[in-house]
């Protein structure tokens, strides 16, 4: 009995198999992506909820009165003591389509808010590591293979980008177009749009992709497969296609969600100061500076897109670092200067 | 009967003296001690002829004087015109064109040096030399102004600022009579200044001042220091009064909340910005005593440019005021105690104004509700429903959040709206300049001095408008020959009979305010937040609190 199994031919899992098994197992990582999935789950049903609640999260509702246990309460509520100054918006009231975590200084629903946020956060975020893979896979791919000048001018170009502070530089390009947009030959964005947001981050993180996807293409560049390949005539396109892509696609698909919670942050950042998503749409990082000036009083409204932004980033984190595990563990590929 | 009135009425006269003694008495009681003042960040240059700021102005009052003044009184009286260094009001001549000053003697500067008439000669020139903010404006009407202007370094303003060191006296000639030519006088900008200082922006170089106080240190990031003038002797209680405190300390770089907190634990005493909205609830209940609430000579407003579709129609302009809820944008602020609603440019108690109000429910005097059903009428009749409208706002929390309010109004009554926040560094000289193609902007004026035209033909004249400058205060690009003649009446009138002109002025208010060229927001007030151990607190309705008429000690 023994001799025959010993007999029979083992079946070897393909690459793709043995590194979602990897995955599957470790659980950080999957509970990580769980975490990440309810709350991208939960973003897109912004709309719904906001019908739901029967709430316009972009329109100032200063006067509006909701009803709590029957009772008539002002979304805006004056002060009554002492000298009667100001207005304090309403706390959250823990109650699902009706104000749950309260209303900004506008008087609007900060949950229903809170879900738009992040359906932007999400869309510019996921846009932005697109825009940036598929600008740095090109740079790093083309300099990589063709090497001599226009390595030189590929790399230097990166060069000059990469030695710039990333939030400086993506501040200084957002200022630039945020009261015009953006208006090149046929292009035109206009400076309301979430594509200016999403351009900006693409731009300032393609030598984060650019460089060391290079790196790994001069590699290949010199292995025997690709110096046959050459030997054998095949064109350089068709070369960099179907034999170098293919072997830099898991570096690749490890920069998705490190990329993805890179960007999530600079966005934030960038809408905070008022150069990212515009008023009255709302991201995370533009809820955050509505929160701002209510602080004291009603803190939640800063601390909940706080939170939210790292719940997520965390959980980007920690499911990219799992990924990595599982596709390249020999890689060190870790987003960051060093 | 008779002798128990009288005894009554020299009872009450000792009451009255016992509970208001002369200000020597009071400065006795609690002269000496140190103020200190907090601000995010200093008012920019020190040199009182190009700052053109509220919190620079209000410093220099204790400080820096002209020939003439404003009054250092409370509330209204504060708007009084009063000699300074000179000795007495000028004798007007020459058809209202010269005016002549005699210079008080025995007045030194805080470096021990004699003030002299070479010293207001040389500070009218200096103010064009050093191309001060208001020399093509508010100085544009002396003689020889015009040279001065475009030539500012030879600047001498020949035959028109003419001095006699033997007789003491300046005489000022203008091109033609201006009737708020005392009211210019008196601002920070015509101070006299020593005749060798020199002639470019001293910066953070404090320059040597005859008042009671002198700047003795000033680092632009960490603080100010004023003490007291070693050479001052009280000349006129109006016009530059003794202080009651030794030292002002001025500090930088505190933010609002840690400001707030300071002053409840009694680390500082005042604080120059406005209240963080989130504490005043709480400011206005536990430290209502500390609290004081005065009204200001200012409009927020949101010009429309005239110029631009879809405000280049009158009927577009007017459904925006007609659809504006200004009890909102008053809750924005934080309530009725902070603001009022307005429809009209003048501000209330303020020469020339008549309560007035079209864009309303009720038309008539005052502001009652918006009328929804009329702007969008008035939309729908100027065939600009649906066109894309940009709101350009500070990036401050209050003008942000108006601007979104302001985006939801014009999203109800038609348009495309969308509002961006920019810079507070840029914003006001951004929505000027026509190139910018701002359509719309929020922005405020705080008046200069107590004249109807320091609103209207500031803020509304053709002059006032300039295609393609940072510098076009007329930001609606609106230009109305006939109320701009109007307006050039009034400034004529007002040389002779002031009262008949303040009537015009009220005319024309309303003129403009019919053609909507911007939509009135509301008119604030100022919330001074002082320690518990300030005392006297006096507010001065030309440059807010008096800052060393108050006491710590």
């Amino acid at each position: 009995m023994s001799n025959q199994v010993a007999a029979m031919p083992r079946r070897t899992r393909g690459p793709w198999a043995v590194a979602f098994a990897k995955l599957a197992r470790n659980r950080a990582a999957m509970a990580s992506l769980a975490v990440f999935l309810l709350i991208v789950l939960a973003c897109f049903s912004a709309p719904l909820y906001a019908k739901w609640a029967g709430t316009d999260p972009f329109a100032s509702t200063l006067d509006a009165v909701i009803q709590i246990d029957g009772v008539d309460v002002p979304v805006m509520e004056q002060s009554t003591e002492g000298l009667g100054l100001g207005y304090t918006p309403i706390g959250p009231t823990w109650r699902l389509g009706n104000y749950f975590l309260g209303a900004d200084s506008q008087g609007r629903d900060v949950m229903a808010r809170m879900l738009y946020g992040g359906l932007s956060s999400l869309l510019i975020s996921g846009a932005a590591t697109i825009f940036t893979l598929v600008l740095g896979t090109a740079a790093g791919l083309v300099a990589g293979y063709f090497g001599g000048i226009t390595d030189t001018v590929l790399s230097r170009f990166l060069d000059v980008l990469w030695a710039f502070p990333i939030y400086l530089l993506a501040i200084s390009l957002s200022i630039v177009t945020i009261a015009q947009g953006i208006s090149i030959g046929p292009i035109e964005i206009e400076s309301g749009s979430l594509w200016l947001p999403v351009i900006i981050i693409g731009i300032v993180y393609v030598p984060y992709v650019a460089r060391p996807i290079r790196g790994q293409v001069l590699s290949l560049r010199h292995s025997e497969f690709v110096m046959a390949s050459i030997n054998l005539g095949v064109p350089g396109s068709r070369i960099l296609w179907r034999d170098i892509l293919p072997n830099i696609t898991t570096t690749l698909i490890v920069f998705i969600p490190l990329m993805m919670a890179l960007n999530m942050l600079t966005e934030s950042a960038l809408s905070f100061l008022s150069i990212g998503v515009q008023p009255p749409a709302a991201s995370w990082g533009t809820i955050i500076q509505d929160g701002q000036a209510l602080l004291y009083t009603r803190p939640l409204v800063a601390l909940a897109p706080g939170l939210a932004i790292a719940v997520s980033v965390m959980a980007l984190n920690v499911f990219g670092d799992g990924l990595r595990d599982a596709l390249d563990p020999r890689s060190k590929v870790r987003l960051g200067r060093d | 009967m008779k002798k128990l009135l009288l005894a009554a009425s020299a009872a009450a006269l000792l009451a009255g003296m016992w509970l208001t003694p002369a200000q020597a008495e009071y400065l006795k009681e609690h002269r000496g001690g140190t103020i200190r003042l907090l601000a995010r960040s200093a008012a920019g240059t020190l040199d009182p002829h190009i700052n053109y700021t509220d919190q620079g102005w209000q410093m220099y009052q204790p400080i820096y004087d002209g020939l003439v003044a404003f009054r250092k009184a409370e509330g209204m009286d504060g708007f009084t015109i009063v000699p300074d260094l000179a000795e007495t009001l000028p004798a007007v001549t020459n058809d209202g064109k010269t005016f002549t000053f005699k210079l008080r003697k025995g007045i030194k500067f805080s470096d021990g040096k004699d003030l002299g008439v070479k010293d207001v000669v040389a500070s009218f020139q200096r103010i064009f030399k050093v191309s001060g903010p208001t020399s093509g404006t508010f100085y544009a009407g002396i003689v020889g102004a015009d040279k001065c202007l475009a030539d500012t370094k030879s600047c001498t303003l020949e035959g028109g600022i003419v001095g006699d060191e033997a007789a003491g006296t300046i005489t000022l000639n203008l091109t033609k009579p201006d009737a708020e030519i005392l009211y210019k006088l008196a601002l920070p900008h015509a101070v006299v200044l020593p005749a060798d200082t020199p002639a470019e922006d001293m910066g953070s170089k404090p320059i040597p001042s005859t008042g009671a106080y002198m700047i003795s240190a000033f680092d632009p990031n960490k603080g100010m220091t004023v003490t007291r003038n070693p050479n001052f002797k009280q000349w006129s209680e109006e016009a530059q009064p003794d202080g009651y405190p030794d030292v002002v300390q001025y500090d930088f770089g505190l933010s609002e909340e840690a400001a707030v907190t300071a002053i409840q634990n009694g680390e500082a005493d005042w604080m120059f910005d406005a209240l963080p909205s989130d504490r005043l609830g709480e400011l206005g209940t536990k430290s209502m005593d500390q609290l004081h609430i005065s009204p200001l000579s200012a409009w927020w407003y949101a010009p429309l440019n005239n110029r631009l579709a879809p405000f280049d129609n009158e009927k577009a302009r007017q459904a925006v005021a007609y659809a504006v809820d200004r009890n909102t944008l008053v809750k924005l602020f934080g309530g009725k105690v902070l603001a009022s609603p307005v429809c009209q440019v003048l501000p209330p108690d303020f020469p020339g104004h008549e309560d007035y109000c079209p864009f309303t429910k009720n038309p008539g005097a005052k502001w009652s509700a918006p009328d929804l059903d009329k702007a969008k009428q008035l939309v729908e009749e100027s065939g600009t429903k649906g066109q894309k409208v940009t709101i350009i706002v500070e990036d401050t929390a209050i003008s942000r959040s108006i601007g979104v309010y302001l985006q939801s109004v014009l999203t109800s009554i038609g348009y495309a709206a969308d509002v961006k926040p920019i810079s507070s560094n840029i914003q006001f000289t951004y929505i000027q300049n026509t190139s910018n193609k701002v359509q719309m902007s929020v922005t405020q004026w705080y008046k200069d001095y107590p004249a109807a035209s320091d609103f209207l033909n500031i803020l509304f004249s053709c002059a006032s408008f300039r295609e393609g400058s940072d510098a076009s205060i007329n930001i609606a690009g609106f230009c109305d020959k006939d109320i701009d003649a109007k307006m050039q009446k009034a400034l004529d009138l007002g040389v002779t009979d002031q009262k008949a002109a303040d009537k015009m002025w009220a005319e024309i208010d309303k003129q403009v305010t019919d053609k909507a060229p911007a939509v009135g927001l509301f008119t604030p007030k100022r919330l001074d937040f002082v320690s518990k151990r300030v005392g006297n607190f006096k507010f001065n309705r030309q440059f807010n609190w008096m800052i060393t008429q108050s006491w710590v000690q």
